[in-house]
């Protein structure tokens, strides 16, 4: 009992000094990139919300606290009213369009076949190659006098030549274009996240059940499905926000035109803050992208705790 | 392999779904390939089948882009970027992550996870105060201003990347090392950094890809032609006015995106764990 004690005694504090050093050590090593980010991430985050709150422009040094008054100027300008509504538009139009196609599109190539890893890497391409280039590419297809789209749709008699649909052109033509582009570079992200969840789910279940004489649509619906429940989240939750954040396809195919008929809230954020140098305006509109964010971060750490916990 | 019988029925359906998404998800590229060698008279015909070339194949729309354009700058300075956002992405990332994934217990985890969640903060929010702090460091309307911020998308997910792998290594490893006689911080770069290079080249190529793949920094930061990146000087500055030249643009599209397409695709696995740790096991 005392020789113990002694040893305990003994060894406590060599354990701890030895906790301590270590912990230093990962201080050390650690705060680097703790810094950088507080620098960079942190202190740019708090910066948004003051200018969102006071009153600057591209030229002025000074800053003057001005409580709500950019939110009312914002909220009463109807080229905002659009863009809030067209970002839920944009947002939920494509992710629904890309959880359905990415869900046939992992089923279909859950199992291995030859020239895989060939028709793998066609359907990524969206995805891996610069979103910008990508978006410039499908201008030109849906390009107003030169479309592609247009010629074999006049092939089949179902446009006339002479006076085509301006797919980037009308209105709601160019919404679903934008939604169908920015879908077009999600699928494949999703695709992948779904596929890492398929191969992940015993294949004796869905088996079973197909011995057990249920079809194939009855064994996705009330076996596959529901054990993809988790990282269809995880898509999903993903691909809000890559989504609602989002101006490049945007950007590159309609500028937010015709009329605003496009706008999004961080093309509109850019429009009014960098282009028109009306950083405080700007920051207001950027600032209601924070509660989606808020809300899927906090969607993500239930899904990463329930995983840790069962 | 094998599995239970399928029915024709379901054979056909998914040959359908596979081809027929590949080839609408690869469509752009084939369009962007057969417009880079088409001659401009065959182009801007609308009685022209735009599938084949009615006219002989030409090169002169890569001799504009190569000769007449920034087009060789706009990837250099893409190259130089990356390089240099690699090289702060892994100065910063890999002691980090090693510090979180051993040393600092679970506290750590909880970190990490907050750090991850960062990479979630997107640039539309940040970019108009992001702007003052570019050009407070004086910056603006350099290459170094999106040097400096890509880290800002590159540290946290790279972090979050590396502490998985640091994690996967056996503790009794490094206990072992430290009984031979290296400290602990020798250990991390004699033992755990050579054992975890399949990360770290992960973590290489992501950080090298975001940069070819960024565009509103690029776009916010940098006002010069000659100073931009490929994925916003192509967009952006091969159009002249209102005048697109859809022959040469198409060309830089396809010549960038094919070899950062093969090289991400390869280590794709590995970025997708990234996204699905927690729930998939």
């Amino acid at each position: 009992m005392a020789v113990t004690g002694a040893a305990l005694e003994r060894a406590a504090p060599r354990r701890r000094r030895r906790v301590s050093g270590a912990t230093r050590l990962g201080v050390a090593l650690f705060s680097p990139a703790l810094v950088y980010i507080a620098a960079l991430l942190g202190l740019p985050l708090v910066l948004a919300f003051l200018y969102s709150v006071g009153d600057v422009t591209v030229g002025s040094v000074g800053y003057e606290f001005v409580g709500l008054e950019n939110f009312r100027s914002v909220v009463e300008s109807p080229s905002f009213r659009r863009a809030l509504v067209n970002s839920f538009v944009f947002t939920i139009a494509s992710q629904v369009i890309v959880i359905v196609c990415a869900n046939a599109l992992a089923l279909a190539l859950r199992e291995r076949f030859r020239g895989r890893g060939l028709v793998r890497f066609l359907i990524l391409l969206p995805w891996v190659a610069p979103i910008s280039l990508g978006a410039i590419g499908w201008k030109w297809i849906l390009d107003s006098i030169y479309s592609v789209v247009n010629w074999v749709l006049a092939k089949m008699h179902l446009v006339n030549l002479f006076d085509p649909p301006m797919w980037l052109g009308r209105p709601a033509l160019a919404m679903a274009s934008v939604i169908a582009v920015h879908s077009w570079r999600m699928i494949p992200f999703s695709t992948v996240i779904l596929l890492a969840g398929l191969t992940s789910i015993p294949k004796e279940l869905p088996e079973a059940a197909a011995v057990d004489g249920a079809g194939f649509w009855r064994t996705h619906f009330e076996i596959t499905l529901p054990m993809m429940r988790p990282i269809i989240n995880v898509a999903v939750l993903f691909g809000v926000v890559f989504t609602f954040t989002d101006m490049t396809v945007v950007y590159i195919l309609t500028r937010g035109g015709p009329y605003d008929s496009t706008q999004v809230l961080p093309s509109l954020a850019f429009q009014t803050g960098v282009l028109g140098s009306d950083l405080a305006e700007g920051a207001a509109i950027s600032m209601f992208l924070v509660p989606i964010l808020v809300a899927v971060a906090a969607l993500m750490l239930r899904v990463a705790h329930r995983a840790e916990v069962v | 392999m094998g599995g239970p019988r399928r029915s024709p029925l379901t054979r056909l359906g998914r040959w359908l779904i596979v081809i027929g998404f590949a080839a609408l998800l690869a469509f752009p590229f084939y369009w962007m390939a057969i417009t880079t060698f088409k001659q401009t008279s065959d182009l801007y015909n609308v009685e022209h089948d735009p599938f084949v070339f009615n006219a002989a194949p030409t090169l002169d729309h890569l001799r504009l882009l190569f000769r007449e354009t920034l087009f060789l700058r706009w990837f250099w300075n893409t190259t130089v970027a990356g390089a240099a956002v690699v090289a702060i992405t892994l100065v910063l990332a890999v002691p980090a992550a090693w510090a979180l994934a051993r040393l600092t217990g679970r506290f750590g985890q909880q970190l990490g996870i907050g750090i991850f969640l960062t990479y979630l903060v997107p640039p539309t929010l940040l970019f108009i105060p992001m702007s003052r702090v570019v050009s407070w460091l004086g910056l603006q309307d350099t290459l170094w201003a999106i040097i400096v911020t890509y880290p800002t998308f590159t540290v946290p997910f790279s972090i979050w990347l590396l502490m998985g792998f640091f994690k996967a290594i056996p503790r009794d490893l490094e206990d072992a090392a430290l009984v031979d006689g290296l400290t602990r911080f020798g250990a991390f770069v004699k033992l755990v950094i050579p054992i975890s290079v399949s990360g770290i080249l992960t973590v290489v190529i992501f950080s090298f890809t975001l940069v070819t793949q960024e565009f509103v920094y690029a776009l916010t930061f940098i006002s010069s032609a000659e100073h931009q990146t490929v994925g916003v000087g192509v967009p952006i500055y091969l159009v002249r006015g209102d005048v697109y030249y859809w022959g040469s643009l198409m060309a830089a599209c396809l010549i960038t995106s094919l070899p950062i397409a093969v090289v991400y695709n390869l280590f794709l696995d590995r970025f997708i764990a990234g996204f699905t740790v927690g729930a998939v096991k």
